[in-house]
């Protein structure tokens, strides 16, 4: 039965904004960036390092001198580009280089916009272009031009804001976009529930019967392969009434989210308890699913809408007392 | 109490793929190689001391991505078990140190990635340095691009022998059966192909692979009885180098050089390199001293197979290998992390008692 169609997959986009505090040696290299000027520190051996290092980078001690370095510099060595992805400095192809600038003993990586492979080389002399709104990031500066290009459709970078607050943070927004795939046994169970049916599967090594079916029975390590169709009723195991709002909340608190045994199930599954007040769900009060419109349906779990007091009598104790 | 010694005993691979049908929790590719390797050893899970993993949340798109492995194991009653967020040859030496302690005299230690379910190249660029070159996505193939130039332009390398890398990688990964990739070639088709990431052409870079693998240790005794000749682990070390690419010389290996000083890689007959660009192998195999009689990585290595997180613990079995199956007395693993060669581990391997 698993299998018989190809997995379930959708695309999953996951993002975060990471926020940095910077510290002593970063903080005010990102402040220079904001300010136009870029800022080396020298490391023991006194070799000046372009990005700063916190440390140095042989014998790990902490350094503290900073050195201004020049907007002027030479391409150590360099790749090409041609398709920029999402994020990177430029949006037509470009050579990402390592550029030694005037003053610096290591190089920084970063663009060159260079229109073609053929106008770069290494050991080509190139100069920063500013990005004309800076916030104190890599990305202050915009990429690096050849260092004879005309400047004078440029904006020149504005001299330091002396009176501008040192940058102590820097936020770098992380987004990735994966295709999330299902296991066949998730597929299975996702294509049951868009024809309204609850399709759970049996491990053969310990009779447990999972709804998701798994890939792996968590007790034996072997998939679950053995359908078993579960009516729509069961039991709440727990449960927890929600008085918190909170982003993104579909139900004005407070109301009920709780672990619901389906009949013939082995493993509770978290679910909502509506049609009654909060106060009045227990333990063993038996639930039957809500579902919404047929034509509404489809491979999610979100077709039951929620579950709703069958008016029967609570189940006893010993029921599901081997699934909390 | 003397330190006992410790030893691979069984080793298997996941078909290298572009796309598996899997999940990224690698379950449906981690269970049946559970199966064939203690079916090997005629083993049970209950047998197993020791569990040691290594995977990437960054790879999976979610958090605590390894906990659903777990379910591959059956961990019921509660096992002994830890994760590294690394190559999977990182869990190997946890598990290497964890039997080295006495405590456990088994240990299974498993890799896997599905890359295909993101953009590999990008998720990678997640691996630099957050303050200055994360927030402009450089991604992996123009680090190595970066780095191939640098060691072409000091004449460190030619492109001629990068293409020799890539042919003897592709000619070897046609004899490995679960291979990506491999077929009859020489330098000189593959240096008519274009460039992918000037330098590189796509020869020289890895593909990309989903894929899991699976390494059985075994402590003194417990490893004679499971198998007639183990391969044991008679030197280990993994190194690091700054996080700072560009403070480093991408050139050479001292990390690699330091490894292998520390592990004894002398006399080795068959070197497993973890080499994801063609370059890197050069880089290699000058940092590990290995001779032309060497025989590096008859498996195809990673040009023809590079699953994320357990490419570095398949070159340990695939070394390992040649020394349960007595055609080697002495071999090396080597298992690579980070940009450009930025950290390294070498595993070498004896026959005999
Ligand atoms: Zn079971």
């Amino acid at each position: 039965m698993t299998g018989t169609s190809p997995p379930l997959s959708a695309p999953f986009d996951v993002g975060f904004d990471y926020t940095r505090t910077l510290g002593p040696v970063l903080g005010p290299f990102a402040t220079a960036l904001r300010d136009g000027r870029v800022l080396g520190i020298r490391g023991t051996d006194r070799r000046v390092h372009v990005p700063v290092v916190e440390f140095d980078p042989v014998t790990g001690d902490a350094l503290d001198e900073l050195v201004e370095v020049s907007d002027f510099g030479t391409v150590v060595t360099w790749t090409w580009q041609s398709r920029p992805s999402e994020g990177q400095p430029l949006d037509r192809s470009f050579a990402w280089a390592m550029i030694r600038l005037d003053g610096a003993d290591t190089p920084l990586l970063h663009a060159v916009d260079t229109g073609s492979a053929e106008a770069m080389w290494t050991g080509m002399r190139v100069r920063i272009r500013w990005a004309d709104e800076r916030s104190g990031s890599i990305t202050d500066i915009a990429c690096f031009v050849p260092a004879d290009s005309a400047t004078a459709s440029e904006p020149e970078a504005p001299a330091a804001a002396s009176d501008a607050a040192p940058v102590t943070t820097v936020v770098t927004p992380i987004h990735l976009h994966l295709r999330h795939s299902a296991s066949a046994q998730e597929s299975d169970y996702l294509r049951a529930l868009e024809q309204g049916r609850l399709l759970a599967q049996r491990c053969t090594e310990c009779d447990k019967v999972y709804i998701p079916p798994r890939g792996a029975c968590p007790t034996c390590g072997v998939p679950t392969t053995e359908p078993v169709e579960l009516p729509d009723t069961g039991t709440v195991t727990t449960f927890c009434i929600v008085n918190v709002p909170f982003l993104g909340q579909r139900i004005a608190p407070p109301y009920v989210a709780a672990y619901i045994l389906l009949d013939g199930a082995d493993i509770a599954f978290l679910h909502l308890v509506l049609g009654c007040d909060a106060a009045h769900v227990r333990m063993g009060m038996r639930v039957r699913a809500v579902w919404k419109p047929r034509e509404d349906w489809s491979t999610t779990m979100e077709n039951i809408d929620h579950f709703a007091p069958t008016g029967e009598p609570d189940a006893a104790d010993e029921t599901y007392a081997h699934h909390l | 109490m003397a330190v006992p010694d410790v030893a691979v005993v069984g080793f298997a691979e996941a078909p290298n793929l572009r796309a598996a049908d899997a999940t990224t929790n690698g379950v449906e590719m981690l269970v049946p190689l559970f199966e064939q390797v203690l079916d090997e050893l005629s083993m049970t899970r209950h047998d197993i001391g020791f569990w040691c993993s290594g995977s990437s949340d960054y790879l999976a798109g979610r958090a605590f991505s390894f906990i659903a492995a777990i379910d591959a194991i059956g961990a019921v009653p509660p096992i002994n078990e830890s994760h590294v967020e690394m190559d999977a040859a990182w869990a190997l030496y946890e598990a290497w140190v964890k039997l080295r302690t006495g405590e456990v005299d088994t240990a299974l230690v498993y890799g896997f990635g599905k890359s295909s379910a993101g953009d590999l190249r990008r998720t990678l660029a997640l691996q630099l340095d957050p303050y200055s070159v994360a927030p402009l996505w450089p991604d992996s193939v123009t680090i190595a691009a970066l780095q191939a130039r640098l060691g072409l332009e000091t004449g460190m390398w030619t492109e001629r022998e990068m293409a020799e890398v890539s042919a003897r990688s592709l000619r070897d990964g046609a004899t490995n059966p679960l291979a990506q990739r491999g077929h009859a070639t020489d330098a000189d088709a593959l240096l008519a192909e274009p460039t992918l990431a000037d330098p590189l052409r796509a020869y020289d870079c890895a593909p990309i692979t989903d894929g899991a693998s699976v390494v059985v240790l075994a402590a003194a005794d417990r490893a004679r009885e499971l198998r007639r000749d183990p391969a044991w682990i008679t030197g280990m070390a993994h190194r690091t180098e700054s996080g700072t690419l560009t403070a480093r010389d991408l050139t050479r290996s001292s990390s690699t050089q330091d490894c292998s000083k520390a592990a004894g890689t002398d006399g080795v007959a068959v070197a497993e390199l973890h080499a994801p660009f063609s370059h890197q192998d050069i880089v290699l195999r000058r940092a590990l001293g290995l001779g032309d009689a060497v025989s590096v990585s008859p498996s195809g290595g990673a040009l023809c197979g590079n699953p994320m997180f357990s490419a570095g613990l398949s070159r340990i079995g695939h070394a390992a290998r040649h020394v349960l199956d007595g055609r080697a007395e002495k071999v090396l693993g080597h298992a690579t992390s980070g940009p450009a060669l930025q950290q390294n581990l070498v595993c070498v391997m004896e026959g005999g008692n």
